[in-house]
């Protein structure tokens, strides 16, 4: 499977956020997407999941589903955590990975997250870094290929950043495709990198 | 699960949960109808009259209370962009989401309706008949209500915003809804006339309802 970017620019409030970005990833490849604030790296994973409209380029996730968008079969780790206080930590991730097609039984992606012993807790009582922790805990409850992650180590501490990595890590050997905006390393070894800058924008 | 499944269950779950709509839309209901009888007096042959009409503007109000939040919740949090990169097609997705509603708000008020009646002055036959307006008339107001939730998804405080743009389009349902059930009280006009006009309009909001909601979304995440 290939994800590839031919030309892609984006166009938002008025303004050119990037343009002529070009890049491939294979399975098992990572691209960590760098750039100063502003640079348009939430940008440019929000157009792969075709929440955000490309003014021009074309993305192509060869060796996919022909049936399916790439949005859908990408997995998409935002700013946002997508999680309702009012239900509890199980019941959260038990949505998203029935929405997404994943298995009704929750408990072993709970534990890959290290939450297992809160699985009955109202998501609204968990910290910053368990809300990060609980979305990712739903790429693992739903299998998709394709993983976009907004700075993922965000509000992460040391132990569960080294567990996020052994996640990726598995999700790689498994054939799978990480896109990651990040300003710094995310514990991927041997991942590409793709700078954005102004420069290239202008 | 299939993806609608848990979106109805998870809907559902947040709407009776502390902070959900649910309780609130049955409350103001109550207090509405229940505040009526000692503005306008004890006057049994007028209460007799406009109860049905009490009781189908208050099921209007309460179940506006809770739509604003229907699509604003998912979009504040994030939720709705997954939602859009799931595998179910987003009129679906609506679709769902506006039964859950009425699950958890319509219903509710259907099911309260004949206690409440009480008050109002209502017989055995014109409480039968008014639940069965309300029961056919209340998913219309929920579908057409999603439009005005859909819109209001991306503005702050589209509460106000939502009453304005839905109230309008139930006029309709409201007019019929209570011809009906008045058709039922005291005549002249057949039963059936009003109500097959009221279960069309509610036919066609099902319809109508998810479609414009749908391309209402879609429009406002670009």
């Amino acid at each position: 499977m290939r994800l590839i970017a031919v030309e892609l620019a984006c166009h938002r409030g008025g303004r050119d956020v990037f343009a002529g970005v070009n890049f491939a990833v294979a399975s098992g490849e990572a691209l960590i997407i760098t750039g100063r604030n502003g640079a348009g790296k939430s940008s440019l994973l929000r157009t792969v999941t075709g929440l955000v409209r490309l003014a021009a380029g074309r993305l192509d996730l060869e060796g996919g589903n022909p049936e399916l968008s790439i949005a859908e079969q990408a997995h998409y780790l935002g700013h946002q955590d997508a999680l309702k206080g009012s239900l509890s930590v199980a019941e959260n991730l038990r949505f998203w990975a029935g929405f997404f097609g994943g298995s009704d039984d929750v408990a072993e992606a709970l534990d890959a997250v290290g939450l297992g012993a809160v699985a009955d807790l109202p998501a609204a009582y968990l910290s910053a870094g368990q809300r990060r922790r609980l979305s990712i805990a739903r790429l693992v409850a739903a299998p998709r290929p394709l993983w976009l992650l907004d700075e993922p180590t965000s509000t992460l501490d040391v132990a569960a950043q080294n567990r996020l990595a052994e996640l990726m890590g598995t999700h790689l050997a498994g054939g799978g495709l990480i896109l990651a905006a990040s300003h710094g390393p995310i514990g991927l070894g041997n991942a590409q990198e793709l700078r954005l800058d102004r420069e290239a924008a202008a | 699960m299939t993806a609608l499944t848990a979106l109805l269950v998870r809907d559902m779950r947040i709407a009776v949960r502390v902070g959900g709509g649910a309780l609130i839309g049955v409350l103001f209901f109550l207090v509405v109808v229940t505040l009526t009888p000692f503005a306008i007096g004890p006057d049994l042959a007028l209460l007799k009259r406009i109860g049905p009409a009490i009781l189908w503007l208050a099921a209007l109000l309460a179940s506006l209370l809770a739509l604003d939040r229907l699509f604003a919740g998912d979009r504040d949090d994030g939720s709705l962009d997954l939602i859009l990169m799931g595998r179910a097609p987003l009129e679906l997705v609506v679709a769902v989401k506006g039964l859950a509603h009425w699950l958890t708000t319509g219903l509710p008020l259907v099911i309260c309706a004949p206690l409440i009646g009480l008050l109002l002055n209502l017989d055995l036959p014109a409480e039968g008949a008014l639940m069965l307006t309300l029961f056919v008339g209340t998913p219309a107001l929920t579908f057409i209500g999603l439009i005005g939730a859909a819109i209001a998804a991306t503005l702050r405080r589209g509460g106000l915003l939502l009453a304005i743009i839905v109230l309008p389009l139930t006029v309709p349902i409201l007019i019929f809804g209570v011809a009906a059930a008045n058709a039922a009280i005291v005549g002249p006009t057949p039963f059936g006339t009003p109500f097959t006009i009221l279960c069309a309009l509610t036919l066609a909001s099902l319809v109508v309802g998810p479609f414009a909601a749908a391309a209402a979304l879609r429009q406002e995440m670009e």
